[in-house]
């Protein structure tokens, strides 16, 4: 007799990493190598295995070209160079002549020897004390799945039959890409968080996403019918008939929303007293820029520069980095572009080869930029030739103290003054502002805002370092909270210091994007948004909808409030009254 | 045989494209090429082989050729050193 199990509805909170409902079937995703046998093979196979590698080698070239063109034609010639060490493997002939030579001399099956034979080179990679060379034992282990997969004759496992939630362990940006080309309704990962670049290319393709499941391969099977809600974070495995109904209905009820929001994109956001904020955008590539214009930004809040570093091994030249601010000032005009200098080292990827005990502690954003002179004054260089049309403001990462941003200052001006020499125009005033997000810098601020003209609070890294909380780390995640009174307390001090000084105080990090903060940050007296495209409108219904004042008075009394728990029932049961038709989580 | 000791000059090291140009090099010549870093050898003319030497700026590499225009290649590789690939140096 049969047992048959009844498997229950199971929920599992992840990261909330693209907004948007997806049902459908799973899809598991999974990366590891096809098991390999060691097997002898008789003399007059031979010619046979070396036909097969042959045309597998052929089968993964054609592949990787599509995947090469793929890449190119959505991220652009530079970005797509990320597989160039994969398509040169393919092409070594060394290597596939000494695997065919032992495949005639030990008589053994071509999958062993391939797996063999390019085992060695990963293992001599993984023992590299670079990290760069480490690295590349990733390409290798893709580049032989390939082969091998091609040699077992099996489906490129990036198809998929039909649409379906996509399910892995971990999804690198090159795997996010090509399984977009299937209809592919969501995305759910078990590692991965909201900076990472699976969050980053789902939003820019519009597809829901939520990461850092933690264990959600191991709790699912092919086919299992799961909801994805980008929203709150939150998926669903084998929703119950109910679950479904509701999920329809809450999804039906997001599009219409959404819907009436569109209306909304050539309307100031305006407070209905009259106070108007700058609701702004995070850009991370080119290509989000029509969305973003579609969305009704006020500009560009952040730009990170550091995109233009992925796939790469040496940093693009001045001309090239030129190219890229050249088409957002242009794209936007006469609308603001906010360009960060380069903030790498911590968890972004970074071309260097250090080793840090603690990264997030470490050398990373202006500690590096001041430190690679010359490399900080190419992309100075670059921005202010971008500046002619006089909407780009330049922000320098990770600063702590005033000595730094003196330090990029006069980098600045000598950047200006070599352009001056060589004749080349751009934009003498060109606003100049730091990140604060070091809880040092929040502390100095008063001296800090008599040397820029803005400052932009990331509350990312600000929260972490502020409630010593490292939101990766799943033993503490839960202590990272946007909404502690001391994340208020220090935002409010913050801006009101500022503004003491007479400049304006943006915010770029997750917590501007947040509907449920936005009355407290309008409240607090944020000048400027900068939000991820696709909640902009979301966030510019809200302020259109408070006065000024009442939002003054919803802060005041948040700040009153001694734990996160009553702030956020509190902010809830505002929301709730204001905009009984808003679903928050 | 012929044999040639060179320094990485570039500022990024023995990476892809450098990686790419050197073998691209070698394969224009009959003669074998091998490259010795810190005792450890690999076949010149092979990209997976040179990705797994990890040369950084400032390393150097003995180069060993041998056949019938083994001169001429060492010319040919040394030279793509010397001017570290026509990346930048600083």
């Amino acid at each position: 007799m049969e047992t048959v199990n009844i498997q229950q509805e199971l929920i599992l909170k992840g990261i909330a990493a693209s907004p948007g409902i997806a049902m459908g079937p799973v899809f598991l995703f999974e990366k590891d190598a096809p098991a390999i046998e060691e097997r002898v093979i008789a003399r007059e196979d031979i010619e046979r295995e070396t036909a097969r590698l042959n045309q597998a080698l052929a089968r993964s070239q054609k592949e990787l070209r599509k995947i090469l063109e793929y890449a190119e034609k959505k991220l652009g010639e530079h970005q797509a160079k990320i597989f160039e060490a994969q398509v040169l493997i393919l092409e070594d002939s060394f290597l596939f002549d000494t695997i065919l030579k032992r495949v005639r001399t030990e008589c053994k099956n071509v999958e062993y020897v391939v797996y063999n034979e390019i085992e060695k080179y990963r293992q001599m990679m993984l023992a590299a004390h670079d990290e760069y060379t480490r690295e590349r034992a990733h390409d290798v282990d893709d580049v032989r799945g390939r082969i091998l997969r091609n040699l077992q004759e099996q489906k490129l496992i990036s198809r998929l039959e039909g649409s379906a939630v996509v399910v892995s362990y971990n999804l690198t940006a090159a795997d996010t890409m090509i399984l977009s080309r299937n209809e592919v309704l969501a995305y759910a990962t078990d590692a991965g968080g909201v900076t990472s670049h699976t969050a980053l290319l789902a939003r820019a393709l519009k597809i829901p996403a939520v990461l850092g499941l933690r264990d959600i391969t191991s709790a699912v099977k092919n086919g299992d019918a799961v909801i994805v809600d980008g929203y709150s974070g939150v998926v669903i495995l084998r929703p119950s008939e109910q679950t479904i109904k509701d999920y329809v209905l809450r999804r039906s009820h997001f599009e219409e929303f959404e819907q009436r929001l569109s209306g909304l994109r050539d309307l100031p956001a305006e407070t209905t007293d009259g106070r108007r904020v700058e609701l702004s955008a995070n850009v991370e590539f080119i290509q989000e820029l029509d969305f973003i214009r579609m969305q009704g930004a006020d500009g560009i809040g952040l730009y990170r520069s550091e995109i233009l570093l992925i796939g790469k091994e040496v940093f693009p030249s001045e001309d090239e980095q030129l190219y890229e601010y050249q088409q957002l000032a242009d794209a936007m005009f006469p609308k603001r572009v906010i360009i960060r200098t380069f903030d790498i080292g911590g968890d972004k990827m970074m071309a260097q080869k250090v080793k840090e005990r603690n990264p997030f502690l470490g050398w990373r954003g202006i500690r590096v930029l001041l430190e690679k002179r010359e490399l900080f004054l190419e992309q100075l260089r670059a921005i202010l030739r971008a500046s002619t049309r006089r909407n780009i403001a330049v922000m320098f990462p990770m600063v702590s103290n005033i000595k730094e941003v003196r330090a990029a200052k006069e980098l600045l001006e000598q950047a200006k003054a070599q352009l001056r020499a060589e004749k080349i125009p751009f934009d003498d005033k060109m606003t100049v502002g730091v990140m604060i997000e070091v809880p040092a810098a929040a502390v100095v601020i008063d001296d800090l805002a008599q040397e820029v003209d803005f400052v932009s609070i990331g509350t990312n890294d600000l929260i972490q370092y502020l409630l010593a909380v490292d939101r990766g780390n799943e033993f503490v995640s839960s202590l990272y909270q946007e909404f502690h009174p001391a994340v208020v307390r220090f935002i409010r001090r913050i801006i009101e210091r500022a503004k003491n000084h007479d400049i304006w105080v943006g915010m770029c990090g997750e917590m501007a994007g947040d509907p449920m903060a936005t009355i407290l940050l309008l409240g607090l007296g944020l000048d400027e948004f900068s939000v991820v495209g696709t909640v902009l409108p979301e966030v510019k219904k809200i302020i259109r909808s408070v006065s000024y004042e009442e939002a003054q008075r919803v802060a005041l009394r948040v700040l009153e409030l001694e734990t996160e728990d009553e702030i956020k029932a509190y902010l809830g049961s505002v929301m709730k009254e204001k905009f009984p038709d808003m679903l928050m989580e | 045989m012929t044999e040639r000791t060179v320094t990485i000059k570039n500022k990024a090291g023995l990476h892809t494209r450098p990686a790419a140009s050197l073998v691209k090099t070698a394969a224009k010549f009959k003669s074998d090429f091998f490259i010795d870093k810190d005792g450890f050898e690999i076949n010149g003319k092979s990209i997976i082989g040179v990705m797994t030497l990890a040369a950084e700026q400032g390393s150097t590499l003995q180069l060993r050729f041998s056949g019938p225009d083994e001169e001429e290649a060492a010319k040919a590789v040394v030279e793509l050193f010397e001017q570290g690939f026509g990346e930048p140096q600083q």
